[in-house]
């Protein structure tokens, strides 16, 4: 997916860094990276894909490089919203639309994350940070809004 | 002067006058100057601009530009600007600089003095004009950029056992046994009724010098492959100076190793020779430019909030040291560089189209490492100077310092260079694990690093205070929808950078954007 789309971006203009690399990197099929320094083989599983399972360990490779660690969100020039106490989760479909498209400084992260991560990652901060929403998201709801 | 004394540039602006721009531009691709670029020579902003003003919102190197031409065409130009210093993305980082990104993580870089790593931009392709044209005007000092380095690695930990393989091997092994597989194919009569006779001669005789194939077609250990690929003993001198040659992997380790596929980015257009990198650092070019315009820059200035009515545009601000109340700039026009992964986020009131322009494009994920060691051991002990070892580890690749060879002290280098979902796993560590990340990879490939690491700086793009990503991410389909509405001047407003252009992810993107925008602003102004 991200080849095809680096192709098209490469169409659509130069991109510089992106596209070569992406093509040089991404498509060897990937080791697992044991000898890593880290127990955890589900990081860095490709560059293409996140090899996290869990809600949990989702939020944390991916979600906490904006929202934060505590999902409180960060400002600088431009701010990341706090998913901590987020009214927005309360209709599931638009955190999963947030995912899977992404919204102005929210790149979309769908093409990374197959349905069930989505789902699970969703579930996930919708029942955490001071977050209580008892619905929970499916893989067909994600497929659904693909 | 006679025809025959006349510099080719005299010519062409001689043509330029003459007959316009498009078939100056025309006779300069005939001539061989510009078929790799629209930058036509510095900018005229010819016409009276009546005294109007300008707010430029961003001093990267779009906004400096802009800056430095509007006022020289006679504006009066003001720039706001979030950080303490000018150059945007064109950054380096140094031995006592501190970094704070988003969710206060801070970094404190402890190289050693005249060491320092570009955490955007680091390299300038020859074709990249208008660029090079500033830094000669504003005397940067270039020098080479290597992209392809014959004796750095290419690196699988599933091929070759795991283990380093000198690009130039891994380069001749492939050419080699394509030259050889395709001279088969023509003595066997395969290619009769594609190719003459007469042509299948000169592909032979092509194929043997390019692939180093023996006096037989073939790819073997020889002298011939081995002055490609290198020797197993280099010749040297007296009595025990003669070579032996090198053995070729095989067809099928050269392809099942998948290192080819790093083989091609140097070949690419926007990666060939000659690349430039600006001496001392990336930054050098941006605080080149802002010499010339450091009187109107107001640092530490956050935008809100930006408006236009009839008269003017005003645009609302605060001071990010100072604090206190918010404060606002009048002027007639506005040129805003402000990256759209933020200014998505600002309150501006122009029309619908430029609005969901602004709001359709994602920035790419990127982040890179910065390892200092305490001795160059790649130059050292692998004899690689400069260039670029790639490896499908999750650090892509470590650049070395392009500079400063055979230096006797530490050495900086970059021990990865992500994108996509590798990017986004560390931007969401914290730095130092970014560091310990980059350390245990690349330590399979220069074990050294284990003993010789010193000190490292991270930087994942996402969590960069001011751009909130590394650079617009355009597709076919939101080009198509809304490209032209984002670079359309709406009112007294128009927008440029890096992400107003075809050539995203450069800052010749941001120079040649700036430069289309503020020609069509002043257009507007002078026939008003
Ligand atoms: C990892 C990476 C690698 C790259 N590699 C290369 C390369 O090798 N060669 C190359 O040529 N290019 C490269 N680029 C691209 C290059 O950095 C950009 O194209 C260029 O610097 C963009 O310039 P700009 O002026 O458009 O934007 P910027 O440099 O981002 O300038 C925008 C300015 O606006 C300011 N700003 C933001 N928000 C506000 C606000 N609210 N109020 C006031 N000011 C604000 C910012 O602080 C910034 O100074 C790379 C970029 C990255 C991130």
């Amino acid at each position: 997916m991200t080849i095809f789309k680096s192709f098209t971006v490469k169409a659509a203009g130069l991109t510089a860094l992106l596209t070569a690399l992406h093509v040089a990197v991404g498509v060897l099929p990937h080791p697992a990276h044991a000898q890593a320094s880290d127990a955890s083989s589900a990081a860095f599983a490709s560059p293409r894909h996140f090899g996290q399972k869990d809600g949990a360990a989702l939020y944390q490779a991916i979600c906490q490089g904006c929202h934060m660690p505590d999902a409180k969100g960060a400002t600088g020039a431009g701010t990341y919203p706090a998913l901590a106490g987020n009214p927005n989760l309360e209709a599931a479909g638009y955190p999963v639309a947030m995912v899977v498209h992404g919204q102005k400084a929210m790149p979309p992260i769908g093409e990374f994350l197959d349905d069930d991560q989505v789902a699970a990652v969703v579930n996930y901060v919708r029942t955490h940070f001071g977050n209580h929403y008892t619905d929970t998201v499916t893989a067909a709801d994600v497929k659904a809004a693909r | 002067m006679g025809f025959r004394d006349m510099k080719r540039r005299d010519l062409l602006s001689l043509i330029g006058t003459v007959a316009g721009s498009a078939v100056m531009y025309q006779a300069a691709t005939s001539l061989g100057l510009a078929a790799e670029t629209t930058y036509k020579g510095p900018i005229k902003l010819d016409g009276d601009a009546k005294g109007a003003s300008i707010l430029i919102l961003g001093a990267g190197v779009a906004g400096l530009v802009a800056a430095i031409e509007l006022r020289k065409a006679g504006y009066k130009v003001q720039v706001l600007e979030y950080r303490e210093k000018a150059g945007g993305r064109s950054w380096s980082l140094r031995g006592g600089d501190t970094y704070t990104e988003l969710g206060g993580f801070k970094q404190t870089v402890g190289f050693d003095k005249g060491l320092y790593i570009n955490p955007g931009p680091w390299r300038i392709p020859y074709h990249h004009r208008a660029v090079l044209d500033y830094c000669h005007r504003y005397g940067v000092a270039l020098e080479p950029f290597n992209q392809v380095n014959y004796n750095a690695y290419l690196h699988s930990a599933k091929a070759y056992g795991g283990k380093p393989q000198r690009f130039r091997e891994i380069q001749a092994d492939y050419h080699g046994h394509v030259a050889e597989l395709l001279a088969k194919l023509t003595h066997q009569n395969a290619l009769d009724g594609t190719v003459t006779k007469e042509d299948q001669e000169k592909l032979l005789e092509s194929l043997r010098g390019w692939g180093g194939l023996d006096k037989n077609y073939a790819y073997a250990a020889s002298l011939e492959s081995s002055n490609v690929r290198g020797y197993e003993k280099a010749p040297g001198g007296g009595m025990n100076g003669a070579p032996v040659p090198s053995t070729p992997a095989s067809l099928r380790d050269v392809m099942q190793g998948g290192l080819w596929r790093f083989l091609g980015m140097g070949l690419r257009d926007e990666f060939q020779s000659t690349i430039f990198q600006p001496v001392g650092g990336m930054d050098q070019f941006p605080t080149a430019l802002a010499r010339e315009v450091k009187d109107l820059i107001r640092f530490n200035t956050k935008v809100t909030e930006i408006h236009q009515d009839d008269h003017g545009v005003t645009v609302t601000y605060t001071d990010t040291v100072k604090g206190g109340a918010a404060q606002t700039a009048k002027a007639d026009w506005c040129l805003c560089t402000i990256p759209l992964s933020v200014l998505s986020q600002i309150k501006l009131n122009v029309g619908p189209k430029m609005a969901s322009a602004i709001s359709a494009v994602p920035y790419e994920a990127a982040a890179k490492v910065g390892l200092q060691f305490k001795r160059r051991f790649w130059e050292q002990d692998e004899a690689i100077y400069g260039g670029i070892s790639f490896t499908d580890l999750p650090i892509a690749m470590i650049g070395y310092p392009n500079s400063g060879y055979g230096s006797p002290g530490k050495g900086v280098l970059l021990g990865t260079y992500v994108f996509g979902a590798y990017a986004m796993e560390y931007t969401a560590m914290p730095p130092e694990e970014r560091i310990k990340r980059a350390l245990a990879y690349g330590a399979q490939i220069h074990p050294q690093y284990t003993k010789e690491f010193d000190t490292g700086v991270a930087v994942g793009w996402h969590r960069v205070p001011w751009t909130l990503g590394c650079h617009a991410s355009w597709t076919e389909e939101t080009r198509a929808a809304h490209y032209q509405d984002l670079c359309q001047v709406d009112g007294r407003i128009a927008l440029a950078g890096e992400h107003a252009s075809y050539i995203t992810g450069w800052q010749e993107g941001a120079v040649l954007s700036s430069l289309d925008a503020i020609t069509r602003l002043h257009q507007r102004v002078v026939t008003a």
